[in-house]
């Protein structure tokens, strides 16, 4: 299992697959890529870095034997090396991997923005998201953070949130719809709704919640002022019809939901009209009438049967009449309870619930002049402003303070400003009446607690002595309403209801009414009665109804300090919620019109803005009405999965420092402070200003621009370099200069740490070509002009003068830190890490970690930059392939196709398919119409337009019509064939034609979306496109391949510690390996080495390595040998070695690798050779090794650094050594006076620490530039003397040292070039070996077969060299783990009869394939002509085009095919097949 | 030259120059239709008959990226 899915992750998980393990690639991320895929471009080649990653994800993407696990945790490991079981935490993704084909509609409609973290904020993304372009997998995902607040409270789960959102995008219709998802009564919910949602809602944590209330009643008003869509008829698809008992919300909530699954429904209600309480319970200046009645027509609309006044007494006889289900939903219809007053028989006592019935009804009812109304809930708000307007004088008698009402404190106001005399904590005592008739109530003061009345209900206590009465004719009590079924039959009442299933006793009968499972406000009534409809469903089918309930996604809570943290973020606007108006009250009291005017548009808009989108993903929906793959899922939930793995490579990467910690640049004040990889994604061109540098705070072009060194690293709270800010910095000022020559740019900074091969001549460059200008300075002080936003700069020059400068944008070139989830990993696997959570490895065993089993590699290890991230990852794939070489292909899988088909000879007879690509393609041309033209074109027997020709079902329709119209080409016009041939090759090669036999027209990336604005033009292109994809596939030809054994053994050139290792990490896996050494013994440089880093003795390693080496049988050691020829290729190789006596050997192997190593340089500078006080740092190691006497007696040493040719490139190592020395000689002589002298101190990484040290231990550090060398003279009296320009103290020093040791660089071997002539392959201006690519293939030669590893490379440190070598033998593994190399397909062929034999092709190919075979014969006979072997041809077709006498072609890519296709876009109206093989 | 109509012929490697194109799709930057990519695999592999012969045949440009 590889842990992370940057380049290193993904570069381990290429080696092990390759060499056929199985491999599991973990990314928490939603695509693999990392900070890779981030960057604009890469050191010290200027490449783009996309276009180098790209391949490597789509590799992996594709690759058979690696799995990608996106969006996972590492939650645990057990077990021991070579057995260990990892739980994995499965975060829901809610997009299906393998439905989505990466269209990109549900993004297009997602309302939700947020920002967008690949673009380092600088840019929004939506909730439904890719996370980059070219991410792999190539699937969106979405980002959903759990339930919101809102739905979580509503008991019929509406996605509030969701309407919310779309609200805010004005998209009102789609709001409705989502409404109407959960619940079949928006009307009356956005009206009536108890709303439990406002008060869960988080915003009250900041200022007020949202009116969703209100926002939803506006969307039922917007869409009903606009014309509702007509509902249609749901077609009957079950036999079964259900009875449904009572027409409320809960009852018709379940017709609708049974009718919409195809069950025939007959509602039965007592009432002549539909709508239980929400018809007669509410009145209607609340809820008007005919807004309930679109609700109920729109159900009645999908075919639901309603029978009004017709009450059903007995419902179970329903069953026995034929019904196969029936739901009890009489809500709450009981007839009214008493009040439980004395007095309360009078005549002119009415309840609210029948007073609201019979005024709904429209049947008379007769009420006095003035009249009480008492009771504490809605209803009594409700009968009394009834009263009000049927006249009356109202006095309204509330048990509780208005601010425990469920209602909103304006509802309660409305009604007081209606001339109701409110009186709160009010009781009925008593109803005064005389002769029966009632004349008054009296009413006391509630206290303290409750009691119980006659009929056992709870009621207030009264404050005793406070009575009074008031005079009134009509009293209209409300008391406590609740559902039973008595009304019935008492046997109903008492019948048995399951909670959960809502299913009686009786087999079929359903209640949701009645004590046990009655609802008390409409949305529990509408939840209610989705449950029972379900229950019924899965009775009706046989399914048992008890279902286990999934487990729940998590309800997302923010703390109030979170919430005010995004306040003073400003990214939460305090601003109160907006109220709707009402109706004026002269209005009100005279008649029954809507209180409540509603929201207008932009009030909605507004309030709808006030919404945190506390989920993130609002659960909207539209995404999942777009996608048309079916692939959104909003139900996935997360999951943990364990799985086998044998071996553990952690490559988990680092987090950026968050420069907001250092106050001190202002970063996150000041707009125009960004960091370095803001600023990268500013400069690319796929970024979120198309590679234009902006200031974000203006958006102008910035003209000065400084870059800060050393943010978070090198500091007080990191000990360590970052190792790569200083060529990163370096890197995007030059970028910058390149996009904007006359830009400014000024670098400050301590040391240029440019110490890696290629990097000085980048620094050299940037100063001399581009005019960048660094600065050896610190800061003392950073602020902002407030008029013109740009950065004032002070600081202190290298010679402490004090200087200020302005800037227009200033960029932080933030280190390299490990994050807070990378440490608790690290804890929870049980590997040992350091106090800043990097990992500790072992120096003699780099990437491996204090577990067994387990390795680490990239940054996690220490800072470090792309390559040796790779070959790290490269390395502990070795590590990991030589623990588990017995596992070799037990686990992997191979694609299986049938036969193929022969179509030679046959004509062509093509098959063209035109992808809509959901709207990608089709909205923006005419898909149906190039399909159409398609079909014209000559050739072609069958083209269709698909939905999208890379769905599962397309894929297999493809191969389906292969068959059905016998095609033998195939042309899909969608996407780009980069990324999709594969898929479409592999369905044509399912139905048995070759995979060559296929091309793509790319109608989308390079015409539909580059062509939007016109129709006509991008339909034409497309016809253009697929024209000239018709006439190269007429062309095509089928290509085969061929398999070429591999010979297993591999051939080491250098027995040092780098030959060494990799013989052994090859050993381990299983291969023979001929280890060459020049020498009598192995160990190289190694044998001159005796203190390392960390202490550790480096003989002692070397001896183990020796030992090791000599004991494996698997190593033939050839020492005092070297290679005198070779010939071959990849797999086949043949070289000759020859020992010092001159025995001659001849070796079969299938890889090579050089690790020649390379040598202190040993040249005249600074007198070196001419006094024996004058040594090298290896002359230094030495003499502390062996004669430390020596050393105790000296009382001053200089050391100069970067000596020779160390002024043209950086050697690397020499600063550590020279530290690591210097340290040694304190050690043994604390008196010692070192003065080094330097250009810059490179001590990368954890190296700093030396440096560090150094200077606590008192060496001191004298820095000298070029145009300022130290000078060494030897005075008169014969001292050494040394002099160097002091910059600091501005002051030229004169020191007579007792030693002078000079850092001398490595250099390259004198016989490097004969091998490389040897091998073909090259070597760079310095004489190392030349990688096939800096970044991702540094130990490969572009030539194949042939790998590198140590200081032949580049100088480097002990375990760097280690790392490498085992690199170099993961790469050689790829090989020499196949039994078979797949030649041929395309490649380029010699026709022998038209060669010259001029060479062209063997000195073009950059590869080095070309050879000149003297048996071959050529053009009239003459022997010798070009061969080009096809394992190792990469196909590129560059010796084709160069071929003087045309005699070479490129299978695949031959010049009639590539004519033909240009030909076809100039004849718009070819009409024969001979046409196109004409061209 | 309004009104007429242009064909050019765009050779693109298929690494480089044809994946931008690819990406500047995805970031829907808008360009001349008369465009036409013709991928290669290399433009190592395009030789001055292949530009040559596309004149021939009519295009009015060509253009090489890679």
């Amino acid at each position: 299992m590889v842990v992370g899915g940057g380049i290193a992750g993904i570069q381990a998980s290429l080696d092990l697959a390759d060499q056929g393990f199985k491999v599991y690639l973990v990314e928490k991320k939603s695509a693999i890529g990392g900070h890779m895929a981030q960057l604009d471009k890469t050191f010290p080649t200027n490449d783009c870095a996309m276009c180098n990653i790209s391949p490597k994800l789509v590799d992996a993407g594709r690759h058979l034997n690696i799995e990608i696990l996106t969006e996972t945790d590492v939650l645990g490991v057990e077990g021991h090396a070579g057995n260990f079981t990892v739980n994995l935490l499965r975060r829901p993704r809610y997009i299906d991997l393998d439905k989505c084909i990466g269209c990109g509609d549900c993004a297009e409609v997602c309302p939700v923005s947020l920002p967008d973290l690949y673009e380092e904020g600088l840019k929004e993304r939506k909730a439904a998201y890719r996370l980059y372009a070219q991410a792999v997998p190539t699937a969106y995902a979405i980002d959903k953070l759990g339930t919101a607040p809102c739905r979580d409270a509503c008991p019929a789960g509406q996605r509030a949130q969701g309407y919310i959102a779309l609200i805010a995008e004005g998209r009102y219709r789609e709001a409705f719809r989502v409404i109407k998802e959960d619940n079949p009564f928006p009307s009356v919910c956005g009206r009536t709704c108890h709303h439990p949602c406002e008060g869960h809602c988080s915003r009250a944590l900041v200022d007020e919640a949202v009116g969703i209330m209100a926002l939803k009643r506006f969307v039922v008003d917007y869409a009903l002022a606009y014309g509702r869509e007509t509902v249609e008829p749901v077609p009957r698809t079950r036999p079964e019809w259900v009875a449904v008992v009572g027409s409320g919300p809960a009852g018709l909530t379940a017709a609708h939901d049974l009718v919409k699954m195809g069950y025939g429904v007959t509602v039965y209600e007592a009432l002549p009209v539909a709508g239980g309480m929400m018809r007669v319970g509410i009145p209607a200046h609340r809820l008007p009438k005919g807004v309930l009645q679109q609700d109920i027509d729109d159900i009645l609309a999908l075919g639901v049967v309603l029978k009004t006044n017709s009450p059903v007494s007995d419902p179970a006889k329903l069953l026995k009449e034929g019904y196969d289900a029936v739901c009890v939903a009489t809500g709450i219809s009981s007839g009214d309870h008493s009040l439980g007053v004395e007095g309360e028989g009078a005549k002119g006592v009415i309840p609210a619930a029948t007073f609201l019935r019979k005024v709904n009804l429209g049947q008379p009812i007769r009420i006095g002049r003035r009249v009480a109304v008492v009771g504490g809930g809605i209803t009594a708000l409700d009968a009394a402003a009834v009263a009000r307007r049927l006249g009356s004088e109202v006095y309204l008698a509330l048990d509780r303070p208005r601010g425990e009402l469920p209602a909103y404190h304006w509802e309660v106001a409305a009604v007081e400003s209606e001339g109701i005399h409110l009186m709160e904590r009010m009781t009925l005592t008593r109803i005064l009446s005389e002769d029966g008739q009632v004349m008054g109530v009296e009413l006391a003061e509630t206290g303290k607690g409750f009691t119980k009345d006659a009929a056992g209900r709870r009621r207030p206590k009264i404050e005793e002595g406070t009575e009074f009465t008031v005079a009134v004719d009509t009293v209209i009590g409300t008391v406590s309403q609740f559902s039973d079924l008595r009304f019935l039959d008492e046997k109903y009442d008492e019948m048995a209801v399951d909670r959960q299933t809502l299913s009686s006793e009786i087999p079929g009968l359903f209640v949701v009414a009645g004590r046990k499972t009655g609802a008390s406000y409409i949305i529990e009534a509408v939840s209610l009665g989705h449950q029972v409809a379900q229950s019924i469903h899965r009775y009706l089918i046989g399914q048992p109804m008890d279902t286990v309930k999934s487990q729940a996604p998590p309800v997302v809570k923010h703390t109030r300090q979170e919430l005010m943290l995004r306040v003073m973020k400003g990214e939460i606007r305090l601003q109160p919620k907006v109220e709707a108006a009402l109706l004026p009250i002269e209005e009100r009291v005279t008649s029954f019109r809507e209180v409540v005017l509603g929201l207008t548009e932009q009030q909605a808009r507004l309030e709808a803005q006030r919404c945190l989108q506390c989920g993130i993903c609002s659960e909207c929906l539209a995404c999942v009405y777009a996608c048309g793959v079916d692939a959104i899922d909003h139900d996935m939930l997360a999951r943990e999965e364990q799985v086998e793995v044998g071996a553990i490579i952690l490559a988990p990467g680092y987090q950026a420092y968050n420069a907001a910690l250092s106050e001190e640049y202002g970063f996150g004040r000041y707009p125009n402070v960004v960091t370095a990889l803001q600023f990268e994604r500013l400069l690319s061109a796929s970024g979120p200003t198309m590679g234009r540098v902006q200031r974000p705070s203006d958006g102008t072009t910035p003209r000065r621009i400084a870059f800060l060194q050393c943010v978070g690293s090198r500091d007080q709270s990191h000990d360590y370099c970052s190792a790569v800010c200083c060529m990163y910095a370096t890197k995007e000022a030059i970028i910058a200069k390149e996009h904007q020559p006359e830009l400014d740019v000024h670098v400050f900074m301590m040391d240029m740490r440019a110490y890696s091969k290629g990097y000085w001549d980048y620094f050299e460059r940037a100063r001399h070509r581009y005019g960048i200008h660094y600065n050896r300075a610190r800061l003392s002080m950073l602020h902002e002009d407030p008029d013109t936003q740009n950065l004032i700069l002070h600081y202190q020059d290298e010679g402490g003068r004090l200087a200020v400068e302005a800037f227009d944008m200033v960029v932080l070139s933030v280190g390299m830190e490990i994050s807070a989830s990378v440490r608790e990993l690290g804890q929870k696997l049980g590997v040992e890490l350091d106090e800043y959570g990097f990992c500790h490895t072992a120096q003699f065993n780099p990437v491996e970690t204090s577990r067994a089993g387990i390795y680490a590699v990239g940054p996690f290890r220490e800072p470090k930059d792309i390559p040796e991230s790779v070959v790290e990852a490269s390395g502990a794939a070795a590590a990991s392939a030589g623990l588990l070489a017995e596992a070799r292909w037990s686990l992997t899988r191979e694609r299986q196709y049938p036969p193929e088909k022969d179509v030679d000879g046959q004509k062509p007879r093509i098959g063209v398919f035109v992808c809509h690509c959901g709207s990608n393609i089709g909205g923006f041309l005419d898909v149906p119409a190039v399909a159409k033209y398609a079909r014209a074109l000559p050739g072609v027997i069958h083209a269709e337009d698909n939905l999208y020709s890379c769905s599962q079902d397309s894929i297999k329709l493809i191969a389906q019509r292969v068959d059905e119209y016998d095609l033998n080409r195939v042309v899909v016009a969608s996407c780009s064939p980069l990324t999709h041939s594969p898929l479409f090759q592999d369905s044509i090669r399912a139905a048995g034609l070759n995979p060559y036999l296929f091309e793509m027209a790319n109608i989308r990336n390079q015409c539909s979306w580059v062509h939007s604005a016109d129709w006509g033009v991008a339909t034409n292109k497309a016809k253009d496109l697929v024209r000239m994809a018709v006439a190269r596939a007429a062309l095509l030809e089928p290509q085969h391949t061929i398999d070429v054994p591999v010979d297993h053994a591999a051939l080491i050139v250098g027995g040092g510690v780098a030959g060494m290792t990799a013989a052994l990490s090859l050993a381990k896996g299983g291969y023979p390996v001929h280890l060459v050494e020049k020498e009598a013994e192995l160990g190289g440089n190694l044998r001159h080495v005796f203190t390392s880093m960390d202490g550790k003795d480096p003989q002692l390693a070397l001896t183990r390595l020796r030992n090791e080496v000599e004991a494996s049988e698997a190593i033939v050691t050839h020492l005092e040998s070297r290679v005198t020829g070779t010939k071959g290729f990849m797999g086949n190789f043949k070289t000759t070695i020859e020992s010092v006596d001159g025995r001659r050997q001849e070796i079969d192997h299938g890889v090579v690798i050089l690790a020649t190593g390379a040598q202190e340089y040993r040249g005249p500078e600074y007198g070196y050779g001419s006094d024996k006080r004058i040594i090298t740092q290896q002359e230094l190691e030495k003499l502390l090794f062996n004669k430390k006497s020596q050393i105790q007696d000296l009382e001053s040493i200089v050391m100069i650094q970067c000596v020779g040719p160390a002024e043209r490139f950086c050697s690397r190592i020499c600063c550590t050594v020279a530290l690591k020395n210097a340290l040694a000689l304190k050690e043994l002589n604390p008196g010692v006076q070192i003065v080094v002298l330097y250009r810059d101190i490179r001590t990368y990484g954890f190296k700093e620490r030396l440096y560090t040290k150094a200077r606590e231990r008192g060496v001191l550090f004298v820095r000298y530039d070029d145009q300022h060398q130290p000078q060494v003279d030897i005075t008169d009296d014969g001292n050494l003397k040394v002099q160097a320009w002091d910059p600091i103290l501005q002051r030229r020093l004169e020191i007579q040292p007792d030693l002078l040791v000079l850092s001398m660089p490595v250099v390259p071997r004198d016989d490097v070039n004969a091998l490389a002539a040897m091998f073909k392959v090259p070597v760079d201006a310095d004489g190392f070996f030349l990688e096939a690519h800096v970044k991702l293939r540094p130990v490969d030669f572009s030539t194949g077969g042939v790998f590198m590893a140590g200081m032949a490379h580049y100088p480097k440190l002990l375990d760097e060299t280690m790392v490498q070598a085992q690199a170099a033998a993961a790469r050689a593994a790829r090989v020499l783990s196949r039994e078979m190399l797949t030649a041929g397909g395309q490649v380029a062929v010699v026709d022998k009869s038209l060669c010259t034999g001029c060479l062209t092709c063997v000195r073009i190919c950059p590869f080095g394939v070309p050879i000149m075979e003297p048996s071959l014969t050529g053009v009239g006979d003459i022997l010798g002509a070009a061969y080009i072997e096809a394992a190792v041809c990469q196909g590129c077709g560059t010796c084709v085009a160069e071929c003087p006498a045309r005699a070479i072609q490129l299978m695949h890519y031959t010049d009639a095919q590539m004519r033909a296709k240009v030909s076809a876009l100039m004849k718009p109206a070819i009409i024969s097949l001979d046409e196109i093989v004409e061209v | 030259m309004a009104g007429v109509s242009l064909q050019i012929v765009a050779y693109c490697c298929e690494h480089c120059a044809y994946a931008a194109a690819d990406l500047a799709g995805g970031l829907r930057l808008q360009y001349p239709p008369e465009v036409k990519i013709v991928q290669l695999p290399c433009t190592g592999k395009l030789d001055v008959l292949m530009v040559l012969q596309a004149m021939e045949d009519g295009v009015d440009g060509a253009m090489v990226a890679g």
